[in-house]
């Protein structure tokens, strides 16, 4: 089966910034990818060269097993796209603009246009420019998701949604992957990226600093822990595996290394245990340790 | 100085002083944004008047000449163009400054009046910059009040530079202090016009088209209005404030009180303004917008469909203007000739393209002045395609299954085809008019064939456009330079002796100068051959760059 998005060793250049530095990333067929970093990181770049609106400088860009910018055209029969900034014909209702993405698509299936507009609660009769910024990206997902595309690509599609149109675009994607859909996601909403995505890249400068499951990804991270034990328990700091550990009223409080955590608890035990609470890492602190902590990547690793 | 403001506004509920507050920050805040853009406004109305002062007696040195002048105001398309036409029996420079600089500075200062209100009043509502601005401690009116503060001080500028241009240049003081006025006057009468549409619709460009269709309709009112009555003005032009600055009559009879009209519409339009804005919201409107299409006309289904769609208004208006043009110029055929028999200068000018009859040479000139502006549309147009660029509208469509030679391609044949229906209007109006004035209908075809002969350099513009969007995008706007220079060499070309391979640079100066001359289908040909090539290396070039570039 062939990958839908395989990228490697991607560059792109713009005059003096290199804005793509051998980016590495490989999403499979019916998977929702998310695809994380900071602004400016490249994400967009990226997907305009996914898309053959920009040519690659080196390295490999396969989608749907074709190249993107010699097969344009007919890779676009199978691709959707939602880009970040919707820019609509300030003449054109929004009703229009999405009947002329529909037809150049090839057609739709009026009741499932009908159906989404009325699921997103977008009013089509008013012109382009009189629309905010959510309705704006309403548009561009009711054209997108109104399309029998077998890839989706979107790039940070619910910035401008309310949190109930979130709640209604996040049962659009499950739908989208229920029917062996692949989703492009790029987002900065992280609970969003958690809840929908099945595997995660996340670049940084144009290059890719983290890419798996989120299983994956969860496993090489902290978890932190807040315990309060019968006997003196600063011993922990010695072991190896824990981070940034504090006392606060009597109980400890420090981070885990997730490789470490069963020999940590086996250590705690023996000082005997009062409470404990663990919490998972979260997407958010994976994605603040590799952008927050410039030391960390500095110093070249994890740990 | 709020709390001062504030208490009173408390004092009394109905007390308006705090709706005030922050005039004069604004007021020093909207000067600092336009200051450049008031500066070359006041520039470029306010010394160019004067400018001309020097060529005109260069061009009409003796009272004979100018007197031969004066017989070409009079005909009826001049009058439409420029005014009543006051002195005429006794042409002098500043009666010529008057009647045939006086209303176009009028025009241009109603323009900048109208830009400048609706730039500070409803576009900064629009864009949600005034919610900003309102949040802070400032008043209801505060916005509208610094808006027409701006516009008084650009027309006083605009009006004063004029003054002193032309009494340095010569004219009597006075007059020229009344030209300045009368120029200032009606500047204001559309800052408030503009005041007043701003509040009707929530949407800038639909507030600055209303403006503007007022200034049309006064152009129009003293246009028939001076046709028809020609000595002592008609009541229609009484009706227009732009007739009211000409009735100033300086330069010849001064007379002050018109410009009494103009101050008394200047105020009414404001309070009116201030009226309704004292009744509706914040980005709101009183004008509700209307619903458009919830679906897509079937038609709209493609690039082609899309971009004429997107060309339709300005084709319109475009097609509108190049008409009423060509039916000026026709109209002008009957006086024209006479005038040129007798001025060997002004014949030259017209005569540049070849030929021996006098009037087939002056029509071929004139359409050769309309192709120009055509080629202007056609640069305009190939901008409008590289600002679907700019703004991010083009990416999703080329993400469709669209590909670049087929949107780009649609694109110029959208201009194309718009260029030759202008193309063909302007043939139109100058043959109708023409043949109506002369009594000989085969005017129409052939002005309408001699407008079309214009195509291959009109397309060779759109051509040297295409290929700066497919190759070096950021400079396209370089394309204006073609239709500059070649209306450079078509204006003055003669005047100057240019050098023949200087004017062969001009596109233009290829056109057979129809009906003057025989067709001669060579150049034609050629010119075709190389707007084909370059119109295509644009496609190519833009199917190899990156987008957006």
């Amino acid at each position: 089966m062939t990958t839908a998005i395989d990228i490697h060793r991607l560059s792109k250049s713009f005059g003096a910034v290199r804005a793509l530095d051998e980016l590495e990333m490989t999403v499979r067929p019916g998977e929702v990818a998310g695809f994380l970093g900071p602004n400016g990181a490249g994400k967009s770049t990226t997907i305009r060269v996914l898309l053959g609106l920009l040519r690659a400088d080196s390295g490999r860009v396969r989608v749907l097993g074709a190249d993107p910018w010699a097969d344009a055209v007919e890779l676009h029969r199978r691709i959707a796209y939602v880009p970040g900034d919707v820019n609509l014909w300030p003449g054109l209702t929004g009703g229009e603009a999405i009947d002329l993405f529909c037809r150049l698509r090839g057609g739709v299936d009026p009741r499932r246009r009908a159906a989404l507009v009325e699921r997103f609660e977008l009013d089509p009769t008013k012109k382009g420019r009189t629309y905010s910024k959510g309705n704006r990206q309403k548009v561009a997902l009711v054209a997108a998701l109104a399309s029998d595309a077998e890839l989706l690509v979107l790039d940070e599609p619910t910035s401008g949604l309310d949190p109930l149109m979130e709640v209604v675009f996040q049962q659009c994607v499950a739908e989208a992957k229920a029917e062996g859909r692949t989703v492009l996601l790029s987002s900065h909403i992280l609970a969003e990226v958690e809840k929908l995505c099945d595997t995660v890249t996340i670049i940084r400068a144009g290059r890719t600093v983290r890419s798996g499951t989120l299983t994956e990804l969860r496993h090489l991270t902290r978890t932190s822990i807040t315990v309060a034990t019968e006997h003196d328990g600063t011993s922990v700091a010695a072991l190896s595996g824990v981070h940034d550990l504090r006392e606060r009223s009597g109980t400890l409080v420090f981070d885990v290394d997730n490789d470490d955590l069963d020999r940590v608890m086996r250590h705690l035990a023996g000082l005997g245990i009062r409470s404990l609470v663990s919490s998972p890492p979260s997407l958010e602190e994976l994605f603040l340790r590799h952008y927050g902590d410039e030391a960390a990547l500095a110093g070249g690793g994890r740990r | 100085m709020s709390t001062g403001a504030v208490r009173a506004a408390g004092r009394s509920p109905r007390t308006q002083v705090g709706a005030f507050v922050g005039t004069s920050t604004l007021t020093r805040f909207t000067l600092r944004l336009d200051r450049v853009r008031i500066l070359v406004w006041a520039l470029v109305l306010g010394v160019l008047p004067a400018s001309f002062l020097p060529a005109l007696e260069d061009l009409m040195p003796t009272q004979e000449d100018r007197q031969l002048r004066a017989e070409l105001i009079r005909g009826p398309a001049a009058v439409v163009m420029s005014g009543p036409g006051y002195g005429l029996d006794d042409y002098t420079y500043g009666a010529m400054v008057a009647n045939e600089i006086g209303l176009l500075a009028v025009v241009a200062a109603a323009i900048m009046s109208i830009l400048l209100v609706v730039r500070h009043t409803r576009t900064e509502e629009e864009t949600g910059r005034a919610e900003l601005v309102r949040a802070n401690v400032v008043g209801r009116r505060a916005g509208l009040t610094s808006a027409l503060i701006s516009a008084v001080v650009a027309n006083l500028a605009v009006g004063l530079l004029l003054t002193v241009g032309l009494t340095a240049g010569g004219l009597g003081a006075v007059d020229s202090l009344a030209f300045g006025a009368g120029v200032a006057a009606v500047g204001l009468v559309f800052a408030g016009v503009a005041a007043l549409t701003a509040q009707l619709s929530e949407h800038a460009r639909a507030s600055t088209g209303l403006a503007m269709a007022f200034l049309g309709v006064s152009f129009a009112l003293r246009a028939v209005g001076d046709v028809t009555e020609l000595e002592s003005g008609s009541p229609l032009t009484w009706l227009s404030p732009l007739g009211w600055a000409q009735a100033t009559r300086v330069f010849v009879d001064l007379r002050w009180w018109p410009l009494a009209l103009c101050l008394g519409l200047a105020v009414l339009t404001t309070a009116l303004a201030f009226l309704l804005l004292g009744r509706r919201d914040v980005g709101a409107g009183l004008v509700r917008p209307r619903p458009g299409r919830a679906a897509g006309h079937p038609l709209l289904a493609g690039p082609f469909a899309l971009t004429f769609r997107l060309h339709r208004a300005g084709l319109t208006a475009w097609g509108v203007a190049v008409l009423l043009a060509g039916l000026a110029f026709g109209a002008l055929t009957d006086s024209v000739a006479e005038a040129l028999v007798d001025n060997e200068l002004l014949a030259r000018t017209v005569m540049a393209g070849g030929g021996d009859d006098l009037v087939d040479g002056f029509l071929a000139a004139m359409l050769g002045y309309l192709a120009m502006a055509v080629g202007a549309y056609a640069v305009s147009s190939v901008l409008r395609l590289r600002a679907e660029e700019t703004s991010g509208r083009l990416e999703p469509l080329l993400a469709a299954p669209v590909s670049r030679w087929r949107w780009l391609g649609a694109g110029l044949a959208v201009s194309a085809l718009n260029c030759v229906v202008l193309l063909a209007l302007a043939g139109l109006g100058t043959g109708v008019s023409s043949a109506v004035v002369t009594g000989d209908d085969g005017l129409v075809p052939a002005l309408l064939g001699a407008a079309l002969a214009f195509l291959p350099a009109v397309l060779l513009i759109a051509g040297v456009a295409a290929l700066l969007l497919g190759l070096a995008p950021k400079a396209l706007g370089l394309a204006w330079l073609v239709v500059a220079y070649a209306l450079l060499v078509g204006l003055l070309g003669p005047l100057l002796n240019l050098p023949a391979a200087a004017a062969d640079l001009s596109p233009f100066s290829h056109v057979p100068a129809l009906p003057a001359v025989e067709l001669a289908l060579a150049p034609l040909v050629w010119l075709t051959g190389l707007a084909l090539v370059s119109l295509l290396a644009g496609m190519a070039g833009f199917r190899r760059r990156d987008v957006p570039a």
